[in-house]
């Protein structure tokens, strides 16, 4: 076996990993900041500040009980998170986060930061974004509650509702891109304008950008668009009659999407693993901090605006980001093929 | 050449499996399962656009408006056939003319086979071109590629036409 392939092998277990720990992060880092935004303290007893508090809630989940509805469809049941959580591991593997390297001289022909190079990268976000709808909708229709269909068939009809704009948002992109691949995407917004403005498709498309995050967040069924799991109407959504290891893959999965979206909108438009002061080689310090920002951002809205209601949600979807998008793609492609 | 084996095998089985399911949820799945094998398929032919355009607009798209329609409908599972009668399919009428069908696209699977060549737009493995496909799409084949989306837009007028029901 070549080095090179052994190191890809450890760089997918490490891609893995650290997937699983951005969650836990995750889940603190939302538990702190909502509470500094609610001027509460937020988690403090376990560990330092409370920052082994996550490892408590997963050792708490897995001492639970697993428990089935008497109705439920075992089968779909049991299949549903696993879906769920599959899809969520799955798009990242197209995502890079960093430039070439060659691991500090170990490997002789360099390794991209990426688990699998695709030529079709984007496009294969896109169709497993697509996929995990199943997930969210095989879990509503298997547990045979009322609650869980209700949550189910509103997530799948937001979902496929707020696609078409992501799926547009991101044309709009490829278009100036003029590639299909996110490591071709990324490199195109290398260095700067006049040398002072850094060449990120952000300040060309912003209203793609917009755009995009909406809808992302939409397709993540975060909030303020978190009809799925409204818990004043649908108990908890889709996975009300779900506890212990298969809730948490519920858990998983949408803080892993959370991830995998701000990764996407990082490489599509604030230029991936370049910025200024750092070497190429350490771009991924960048990558990691325009990551962090937009989580951030994430979780700042869920805990400032309230949820919309769910025909606001729809007319909002088709009536006015969809014609946006439309526009903001034939206003791009004009302009592409005006100054090619 | 393992692989292959392992696609095609799924995706044939899970084609035989849908009709033989009960519950439609069931069927709507493993019609999913036998399109990520074609999509698979795909990729060891080199196409990988194809086989991403396979999963999002199949696998993802139709088929969650089928699994949609069929959750709402919350249709019930089949009831057995309990009494004598043959199944409405079964019948001798029926029977001979999806025979007939069977034998037409067998014959054209075999014709298709013998005159095995390859055309010569994608020749040299450029499927996995995407600009090389979108290409020959738009002017090769654009007149298909046109009359396609008005057959579309045609079925779609039709299904408008035939739910929507006049006000007494």
């Amino acid at each position: 076996m070549s080095p090179l392939f052994i190191a890809q092998i450890v760089l997918t277990l490490f891609v893995f990993v650290m997937l699983l720990n951005s969650a836990a992060v995750m889940v603190y880092v939302e538990r702190k900041v909502a509470a500094r935004l609610q001027q509460r303290l937020g988690p403090y007893l376990v560990g330092y500040r409370g920052a082994l508090q996550p490892l408590a809630d997963i050792v708490k989940l897995m001492f639970k009980e697993e428990l089935r509805p008497k109705a439920a469809d075992a089968f779909l049941f049991a299949l549903a998170p696993i879906i769920s959580a599959t899809c969520a591991f799955a798009a990242f593997a197209v995502v890079p986060f960093g430039a070439d390297t060659t691991l500090f001289g170990l490997l002789d022909t360099p390794l991209r930061l990426q688990v699998a190079d695709v030529n079709v990268a984007v496009l294969v976000i896109f169709a497993i974004a697509s996929m995990s709808v199943y997930g969210i909708v095989l879990a509503g229709w298997s547990s045979n509650s009322k609650y869980s269909l209700l949550g189910g068939l509103r997530s799948s009809a937001q979902m496929i509702s707020y696609e078409l704009s992501y799926g547009l948002a991101l044309a709009s992109v490829l278009l100036i891109g003029n590639s299909l691949s996110l490591s071709d995407i990324v490199n195109r917004q290398a260095g700067t304008w006049l040398s002072l403005l850094p060449r990120w498709f952000i300040f060309v498309q912003p209203l793609g950008f917009v755009i995009y995050m909406l809808a992302g967040i939409a397709e993540t069924n975060r909030a303020p668009f978190d009809f799925p799991e409204a818990e004043q109407e649908l108990v908890a959504g889709y996975h009300t009659e779900y506890s212990s290891m298969s809730f948490a893959m519920f858990f998983l999965a949408e803080y892993i999407n959370m991830v995998t979206v701000s990764a996407v909108a990082t490489d599509l438009f604030l230029g991936g693993w370049h910025g200024p002061f750092l070497p190429e080689s350490l771009g991924w310090i960048w990558f990691l901090v325009k990551v962090a920002a937009i989580l951030f951002f994430y979780i700042w809205m869920r805990w400032t605006l309230p949820r919309y209601r769910y025909d606001q949600l729809m007319t909002f979807g088709w009536k006015i980001l969809l014609p946006l998008s439309v526009v903001n793609l034939l206003a791009t492609a004009a302009a592409v093929v005006y100054w090619r | 050449m393992i692989i292959f084996y392992v696609f095609a095998a799924v995706a044939v089985g899970a084609s035989l499996l849908v009709i033989a399911q009960r519950n439609p949820i069931y069927s709507v799945l493993l019609l999913i399962a036998s399109f990520g094998a074609l999509s698979g398929l795909y990729v060891m032919l080199d196409a990988p656009f194809v086989a991403v355009i396979q999963i999002v607009v199949y696998a993802g798209a139709i088929m969650v408006l089928f699994l949609f329609v069929v959750m709402l409908l919350n249709a019930p599972q089949e009831e057995t056939e309990a009494d004598t009668r043959r199944h409405l399919l079964l019948r001798s009428g029926p029977l001979r003319f999806g025979a007939f069908l069977a034998l037409v696209l067998a014959s054209e699977l075999v014709w298709a086979l013998m005159g095995g060549r390859e055309s010569g737009a994608f020749a040299g493995g450029s499927t996995t071109s995407v600009a090389a496909i979108g290409r020959s799409l738009f002017t090769d084949y654009a007149f298909a590629f046109e009359v396609t989306s008005v057959l579309i837009l045609v079925a779609l007028v039709g299904a408008v036409v035939l739910a929507h029901r006049e006000k007494a």
